[in-house]
């Protein structure tokens, strides 16, 4: 890597300028507006007086009911989420951790979900889930699962079972890869000393590979979880947070804010996403911190 | 004891597979069948008689065709563009130690950490200042933004793999840093370059909620967009929709099964790294 030199400031300014130009704009400039409108009253369709109001849209939003439901339903969405793609993906890449012929086949085949849009993915699970046509019901009446058709995207709880289903067909086969990459990072003289003391495959398992891999995860977990949490595509084409809020998580709701043009409250539920992700990546990272010094 | 373990595995890989692409198979079947075979009992699992009603309404009805163009237009500009200012932003992060340099690297990181939603509204307010509503024009300007830090990092990751050696071998012949860059470093990131392009492409032929707040009028619509319009609370026309949905998941499919190793390579890598 060089150093630094007067002689080379234009060619380093030159090659970021657009870049930063762009971020600046397009990033930071409206969030910073943002920040600032969520403690100003601001209508899109009253935009001739837009008076501070101090915590007033926080205060409005903080006392809305539909607010509360949708902060429980983000915890439910986040958790059991996470719960399913974290252990089916952990499996899978288990099992494809191994070279075999046709891996590589096989990996761009279970790939596929991620290659596409929250929002079709939505459509798709919305056309499957569907209460007389949709495929599902069809397949569990044949099993004999189930006498009688269910309205899955219209029943309060089985919608938020519904999408959460979706979202783990999604996100299963990338946490698997993220894994694989992570379990390949396992340096093998560690496994052969391991064979050498005699050590069982499930102890290798235990005191060689997870140790290893356990600052990984605990990334790996950290980024997945923002990243549920801020993935409302896929909600807001199958069920539009309906019905009556039950699917609704916190940025479907910041949504609505935006569509209802009421940019001030809007302002006011991202600083709150924020400081609520902020926080609790703080507290994350400690815990996991802890742990691993333990 | 082991043929028993590889006949599990096999079969849980096998089931995993049928899961993963069921639904990919469904939205085709569904897309050829006449209408009243969608919405008529039993369920068909596989079309009886094949038609292409849905495809030639979606031509004819709804102008598919000039949301196609625009989806492609602003999707490959964008992309263009993106890649463009990575490979030249991710050159000087690489190769070059710089005061504030850490800085920049964080603040691109953030941008990747926060949705761009949370800035929705003013993003909507600067469009509508800047006079870009249902521009094409505009959806390109937010797109770029949104992907540069992407495609920066990712580029300087795979500068960093190409050794320095090479380029330095080429300015000691007496080429200049930027015909050493343009004619040793680059043919050598030719791949990375083409996934870093095809990642942008990707997600911009995708996205839908910059474009559904910036575009409303007809002749600006993209994909998604107009897709979305197709939506009513309680009435989809499932076949046209579905039609809809394997024309717009057909390129990215191509693509991303072109690229994915890249992809899953510079991600993982990230990841790995911290």
């Amino acid at each position: 890597m060089r150093l630094f030199t007067a002689r080379r400031a234009r060619f380093i300014a030159l090659c970021l300028l657009p870049g930063v130009v762009f971020v600046t704009l397009f990033t930071y400039y409206p969030m910073i507006r943002g920040t600032i409108i969520a403690f100003q009253r601001y209508n899109l369709f009253d935009i001739t007086s837009t008076p501070f109001v101090g915590l007033e849209n926080f205060r409005a939003v903080l006392s809305e009911e539909r607010f509360w439901t949708a902060l429980r339903n983000t915890g439910t969405w986040v958790v059991v989420s996470l719960f399913f793609q974290f252990f089916l993906g952990f499996g899978l890449a288990l099992l494809l951790r191994r070279h075999f012929r046709g891996r590589g086949l096989y990996q761009a085949w279970v790939f596929f979900p991620w290659a596409m849009s929250g929002f079709l993915i939505g459509l798709l699970w919305r056309w499957m889930f569907n209460g007389q046509f949709g495929v599902i019901n069809d397949l569990l009446l044949k099993t004999g699962l189930i006498d009688q058709r269910i309205g899955f995207l219209a029943t309060p709880g089985w919608a938020m079972t519904s999408v959460i289903v979706a979202n783990i067909w999604y996100g299963v086969t990338f946490f698997a890869i993220m894994i694989m990459a992570a379990l390949q990072s396992v340096p093998k003289e560690l496994y052969e000393a391991a064979d050498v003391d005699g050590a069982s495959r499930l102890r290798q398992f235990w005191h060689v590979t997870l140790p290893h891999i356990r600052p990984t995860l605990a990334l790996i977990v950290l980024l997945r979880i923002i990243w549920i949490l801020n993935f409302p595509d896929l909600i807001y084409s199958m069920t539009g947070g309906g019905p009556a809020g039950s699917t609704d998580i916190i940025t479907t709701f910041l949504i609505q804010q935006v569509i209802g043009g009421d940019y001030g409250r809007a302002g006011a539920v991202g600083l709150l996403i924020l400081g609520l992700l902020l926080s609790f990546s703080v507290f994350y990272l400690n815990a996991t911190r802890f742990e691993k010094s333990r | 004891m082991r043929r028993i373990g590889n006949a599990a595995k096999v079969v849980v890989l096998g089931v995993w597979l049928l899961i993963t692409l069921f639904p990919l198979y469904w939205i085709v079947v569904t897309s050829l069948k006449p209408k009243p075979e969608i919405f008529s009992m039993p369920l068909r699992y596989w079309p009886g008689n094949v038609t292409f009603e849905h495809y030639e309404e979606l031509f004819s009805f709804a102008d598919f065709g000039a949301y196609l163009l625009n989806s492609l237009l602003v999707s490959l500009v964008a992309a263009g563009v993106v890649t463009a200012i990575g490979v030249l932003g991710g050159y000087t992060l690489a190769r070059f130690a710089f005061p504030g340099r850490g800085a920049l690297m964080l603040a691109f990181l953030v941008t990747q950490m926060i949705p761009l939603f949370i800035a929705l509204g003013p993003l909507y307010l600067l469009m509508s200042d800047l006079d870009l509503l249902n521009r094409l024009a505009g959806l390109m300007l937010v797109y770029v933004a949104m992907l540069v830090p992407f495609s920066t990092i990712i580029m300087r990751g795979f500068y960093e793999r190409v050794p320095v050696a090479l380029e330095e071998a080429a300015q000691v012949d007496g080429a200049s840093r930027l015909v050493a860059m343009v004619r040793v470093v680059i043919p050598v990131m030719l791949p990375g370059i083409a996934a870093t392009f095809i990642f942008a492409f990707v997600q911009c032929w995708n996205e839908l909620f910059l474009a559904i707040t910036f575009i409303d009028s007809e002749d600006a619509k993209t994909i998604p967009v107009a897709m979305n319009s197709f939506i009513t609370q309680y009435d989809i026309d499932w076949g046209s929709m579905a039609a809809a949905t394997v024309i717009s998941v057909l390129p990215t499919l191509v693509l991303f099964a072109a690229i994915r190793r890249y992809i899953v390579e510079g991600l993982t890598a990230g990841a790995v790294k911290g």
